[in-house]
């Protein structure tokens, strides 16, 4: 799925937008607060769902190479952060839509997390 | 090649740059995507918990044709029981931490599934030192 549509699916907010986003093709989604099980499950091509703002949503993205970065419940990160963002090339969104409904509309939109998180 | 880095004590805006750094560089020498990424979740959970847990310390990396050696260590309390806290989910972070994001218990584990090779060596009072080493040609996991 493109980023576009997420953005549609979820109302958001573009905060960066690096010039290959329309490239980007997400497969699959994870949403979490805990980056510590980000790091440990996390597949390829995910869009990463999330309420935290603090710079290692970012470290955590771009040592996993995750390209797209959604804050939900209307969370809106520091400007040093988009920064960061902007300068590994990764996509910032918020969505006034709370994690669950925002993966339920991803969900029901055809991104299932089957693949997303590794859980053997 | 070798890389030293400081890790600095329950510095959320450093920790983590010692890894994301390493990344660029892997990736600047042209290695495998597969071997990077690995290198880089296991540099990345030793180096919050040298910040985390370990009252900050020091990386140390070195590049062969073969392999990555990383070497993490710090000057924290030391682990008691290293096989208990090789088990998934169990971890001794704060509430303050886990609201950070950190501290569900998966590092070590996390550690041992990307490495090829992982040593602690720790005593309690001692400080922790974790050696990890990566081969190329491995292949994914």
């Amino acid at each position: 799925m493109r980023v576009k549509e997420i953005a549609s699916i979820l109302d958001t907010e573009l905060l960066t937008s690096p010039p290959d986003m329309d490239e980007i093709d997400i497969a699959t989604a994870c949403g979490s607060d805990m980056m510590s099980d980000v790091i440990a499950f996390v597949k390829e091509r995910v869009a990463l769902l999330t309420g935290l703002t603090n710079p290692q949503v970012v470290r955590t993205a771009e040592l996993l190479d995750i390209r797209v970065i959604i804050f939900v419940r209307g969370k809106k990160p520091s400007a040093e952060l988009i920064s960061m963002a902007r300068d590994q090339h990764i996509v910032l969104m918020s969505t006034h839509y709370s994690m669950f409904t925002a993966c339920g509309r991803l969900y029901q939109a055809g991104i299932t997390g089957d693949s997303g998180c590794r859980t053997e | 090649m070798k890389f030293e880095y400081t890790i600095p004590a329950m510095d959320f805006n450093a920790a983590g740059k010692a890894s994301t750094d390493m990344k660029r560089r892997l990736t600047q020498l042209g290695l495998p995507l597969e071997l990077i990424k690995r290198v880089a979740i296991s540099m990345y959970e030793a180096e919050m918990n040298v910040a985390i847990h370990g009252q900050g310390g020091r990386a140390e990396v070195e590049i062969t044709t073969e392999c990555i050696t990383a070497r993490f260590v710090d000057h924290g309390p030391g682990i008691a029981d290293i096989e208990l806290a090789m088990q998934e989910g169990y971890s001794t972070a704060s509430e303050e931490i886990r609201n950070m994001g950190f501290g569900a218990g998966m590092g070590l584990p996390n550690m041992k599934r990307n490495s090829d090779e992982l040593l602690i060596e720790s005593a309690p009072g001692a400080g922790t030192t974790v050696t990890m080493r990566f081969c190329l040609g491995r292949g994914a996991s």
